[in-house]
């Protein structure tokens, strides 16, 4: 998966690392700020912090 | 190839960990922090037609800071469930910790980004002589109480309304089951006692990560500064970057 995405990069090798480490910028980004909190809302127990009969 | 695609479900799956266990927390808590900082804006904006000193007239003739006020302090006499009618500042927490009081122990204040912090209705208000109890979570939507345990005796927790700041000095913490209502009590733990002093009660789970028990720290009322007079000195950084905020 890793290699046939490295062959299909255009450009040498340090402009791939480029490409990837921006590519990866923006996967951590959209986990960060849309994903884990649309997972979260799902996977969340039900933690109850108050006292309670 | 699976083997790859494993391995990066495998990195998304302790991503999703950090984010949820620390990162998320930080960046809930700086909402809520956020929306604090709104009200209290807001709040002084209102006084802004009072005769407030400037904070450049503090100088070594007011060295003393503002004074509280020698009278009982105004009483908050009712509040909207799900909305906000005080933020809580604990300098021990840290000098950003600032963040809503809202009315209400349900999903609607507790599990929100932007409140958090909830005050039980069956419980007093600020002023009213009695418990004021608050809930948030130690961990999640903000983990606003997640350090509560690390409170010294003495250390002072003060509630903001539009009147003035409410200033409490924390006295111990106690450990109780879940069922531990007595925490809630006008004189907290003595039931059917006539509350002759005015208390708050921050309550949270315990241990960290787990709701096996609930951890409640206790604070005695000490001193009310009225709003047209100014924050207490301690607080004075709080307040300033509130006002000058967006």
């Amino acid at each position: 998966m890793y290699a046939a995405l490295w062959r299909l990069l255009p450009g040498p090798w340090w402009v791939r690392v480029i490409i990837l480490v921006v590519a990866a910028a923006a996967v951590l980004a959209a986990c960060v700020f849309w994903i884990f909190p649309w997972v979260n809302v799902y996977i969340e127990p039900t933690e109850i912090p108050t006292v309670d009969q | 190839m699976i083997g790859e695609v494993l391995i990066t479900l495998g990195v998304l799956v302790v991503l999703f960990l950090v984010w949820q266990l620390w990162l998320n927390d930080i960046m809930v808590g700086h909402q809520q922090g956020d929306y604090a900082r709104q009200l209290t804006k807001s709040w002084s904006q209102q006084h802004s037609s009072a005769p407030t000193p400037a904070p450049s007239a503090t100088g070594p003739a007011s060295a003393a800071g503002p004074q509280p006020s020698t009278d009982a302090p105004p009483e908050i006499t009712s509040a909207v469930d799900g909305r906000p009618f005080a933020t809580l500042i604990i300098p021990r927490l840290g000098p950003d910790y600032i963040r809503p009081v809202s009315q209400g122990i349900g999903s609607n204040v507790l599990n929100s980004t932007k409140l958090g912090i909830g005050h039980y209705p069956t419980t007093q208000l600020p002023g009213q002589p009695g418990n004021m109890v608050l809930a948030s979570h130690r961990k999640a939507y903000g983990g606003n109480f997640s350090d509560i345990n690390t409170l010294h005796v003495g250390d002072h927790i003060y509630v903001q309304t539009p009147d003035g700041w409410y200033q409490y000095g924390f006295r111990n913490l106690e450990y109780v089951k879940p069922n531990g209502v007595g925490v809630l009590d006008p004189v907290p733990q003595v039931q059917g006692a006539t509350p002759g002093q005015r208390y708050i009660t921050l309550t949270t789970c315990n241990p960290l990560y787990s709701t096996a028990e609930r951890i409640a720290a206790y604070g005695v009322f000490e001193a009310f500064y009225p709003a047209s007079g100014g924050p207490p000195a301690e607080i004075a950084g709080t307040q300033a970057q509130a006002e000058g905020s967006k």
